[in-house]
């Protein structure tokens, strides 16, 4: 039986109460971004001021729970001095790891505040040993979060050879692309991740009725178009419904969901070190259900790895909380990619 | 200002490579970057092809540089990177891999590097980068903020022609819209000599998909800012390849030229891909 603890569960946070939700379901530790402009979640009305950060960070450390503060964007010149003040607020509320892409703000936060652990984000798009020797060399990162494109054997490859933790996505939405090098949304919508913090923003949504059916726009693109009774989801671009070779289908990827439930065992043979859950744009009801049936399968996964089935009820759970219904491994999956 | 080409995106057959570039060689281009940055599945071109047309190119007085890949998975792709770079050649690094088996030599650092800032271009310039390609995502006022904080010596290129690249996944799309996956993929990408149109289900032109790779169906074209771009301090224009049936590629190179030396009506002979030209940084732009 491995230890509770040899995997760290690491849940998103958008507010103070899903952050209570998360720590008080089982969450290793939390992340959550400042209310700055300078995170991966960058939505109206979402995220932390520096005194909620304080009193979450309080809240989590008392029952044995640790925090992390994403400030994942890359910040261009006028935005620097904003950016190195979020990387200090974030010591000085106490934060246990600044999760950081940029490479310069990697510099600053290393020489500056040296006692403070710094992860290495999903959005610095390291898919590799090389490259995380790299940041480890240079700015001395104790983690990394691998981008969602290697195979369960990929990812025991860099394991074996990064020197570093590693954190990989275990459930939420999906990206496809590499986090990072993606600028769809910037070529439709002048927002990206990586400078705004964005995808598919939500003020370029419109919504129009039509004879034919519901369709999504984004800054006037359509990116789909729901028959009369069709579920409709988000418009965000990559999921969307084009026309490639003449034919109308999801050319990019479906609207589903990542869902690691069914490989733990593989993942925990790997040698990750934590598995993160998207979602900082969720309600704390959502934190809650997700983080509870992770917790369940973890434990369950760590005291029996061989014996491993999900769990039924939590399994269906997570289901339900799924995009379409749906849920996919993604690039752990060989025949996905 | 001068003139780069980019490197070759797309999967071109063997003696259309050879014939690309042997036209290059007398083409008024000052740099051209040669190999794969797209999937290292493609090897129609071995390393001593690249090295053979590096050769030609040199003798005829280009700078030439090896791009390396973007998306670096497999320890297979490591290898081939330190092949690449034991060759003692001039690289440009598309991944922090890269950076980190090159640091210490002169490289120019490559669009795909995430330069946002001052200190992390100044980071990439203590360790060897002389260049270093703007991100697609910067318009040219955050282009000129970054100019104005530049290390000295740092040369800066823009993209300026070209179906934009703009995001790398580890699914290949050229094969999943063929119904197939990546491991059985028979080098479809092939297929689509300028990448594979994408269009809303309202005919608008929207990507392109090269393999791993997804572009802009549009293609950008900057030659009406050349002097813009002159005047913030860039230093090199990236017209990146396309095909014949795209548009008169030479042509294309003729007219940056005429606009570099100052001709303000210098314009581009018309593109043939849907989607046409953007001018702008993107889509947002043209709207």
């Amino acid at each position: 039986m491995a230890e509770r603890g040899a995997i760290e569960l690491v849940c998103p946070a958008g507010s103070l109460p899903a952050l209570h939700a998360a720590v008080d379901n089982g969450a290793d530790a939390v992340y959550l971004g400042f209310r700055d402009g300078l995170n991966a979640r960058n939505f109206p009305g979402l995220n932390f001021s520096a005194d909620d950060a304080r009193a979450g960070i309080e809240y989590a450390h008392r029952r044995g729970a640790r925090v992390f503060i994403a400030l994942n964007v890359y910040p261009r010149p006028s935005r620097w001095a904003a950016a190195t003040a979020a990387v200090d607020a974030a010591a000085d509320v106490g934060a246990d790891a600044l999760i950081l892409a940029d490479a310069g703000l990697l510099g600053y936060a290393a020489e500056r505040h040296p006692e403070v652990a710094l992860h290495l984000s999903v959005q610095g798009s390291a898919s590799n040993w090389r490259a995380l020797q790299f940041y480890r060399e240079r700015f001395g990162i104790r983690r990394a979060v691998l981008p969602r494109v290697l195979s369960v054997t990929q990812v025991q490859r860099v394991i074996e050879r990064s020197g570093v933790q590693i954190e990989v996505f275990g459930f939420g939405s999906l990206c496809i692309m590499v986090e990072g090098r993606c600028a769809l949304s910037a070529h439709v919508t002048g927002e990206s991740p990586n400078t705004h913090g964005v995808c598919s923003p939500a003020h370029a949504v419109r919504w129009q009725e039509r004879p034919s059916g519901r369709q999504a726009r984004l800054n006037g693109v359509l990116i789909d178009e729901f028959a009369p009774g069709e579920a409709a989801g988000y418009p965000t671009l990559c999921k969307g419904r084009f026309e490639a070779l003449g034919s109308v289908m999801h050319a990019l990827e479906e609207p589903t969901s990542l869902n690691v439930l069914d490989i733990l065992p593989q993942l925990l043979a790997a040698g990750v070190s934590a598995i993160k859950v998207e979602g900082r744009q969720r309600s704390p009801a959502y934190v809650a259900q997700v983080t509870r049936a992770l917790r369940a399968a973890l434990d369950e996964c760590l005291r029996d790895p061989a014996g491993y089935r999900p769990p039924a009820a939590h399994a269906a759970a997570l289901e339900r909380l799924t995009e379409g219904r749906s849920h996919t491994l993604g690039a752990y999956s060989r025949p996905w990619q | 200002m001068k003139l780069s080409v980019g490197p070759l995106l797309y999967y071109w057959e063997r003696p259309e490579v050879f014939a690309f570039y042997r036209a290059l060689a007398s083409a008024p281009v000052e740099s051209v970057y040669l190999g794969e940055v797209v999937c290292s599945k493609r090897r129609a071109l071995k390393q001593a092809d690249w090295a053979a047309i590096a050769s030609e190119l040199a003798a005829a007085g280009k700078e030439v540089i090896f791009s390396t890949l973007a998306l670096m998975e497999a320890e297979s792709e490591l290898a081939a990177l330190g092949r690449i770079v034991a060759g003692n050649v001039t690289i440009e690094a598309n991944d922090m891999a890269a950076v980190q088996l090159a640091g210490g030599r002169p490289f120019v650092a490559g669009p795909h590097l995430n330069v946002y800032n001052g200190q992390t271009l100044r980071l990439l310039g203590a360790l060897g980068a002389r260049r270093w390609v703007a991100p697609l995502e910067l318009d040219t006022a955050a282009l000129a903020e970054l100019l104005a904080e530049r290390p000295d010596g740092m040369e800066c290129e823009v993209f300026a022609y070209g179906r934009m690249p703009l995001a790398f996944s580890a699914r290949c799309f050229s094969a999943r819209v063929r119904r197939r996956n990546k491991d059985d993929c028979s080098f479809v990408c092939g297929e689509d000599r300028d990448g594979l149109t994408v269009y809303t289900r309202e005919h608008e032109p929207l990507f392109a998909l090269n393999g791993v790779q997804a572009q802009s169906a549009q293609v950008r074209n900057l030659i009406d800012c050349v002097a813009e771009l002159d005047a913030v301090g860039v230093q090199v224009l990236r017209i990146s390849p396309h095909s014949h049936a795209a548009v008169p590629f030479a042509e294309v190179i003729a007219a940056f030229a005429q606009a570099v030396r100052g001709q303000r009506t210098a314009q581009c002979p018309a593109s043939a891909l849907p989607g046409g030209y953007c001018s702008g940084p993107m889509l947002e732009a043209r709207r």
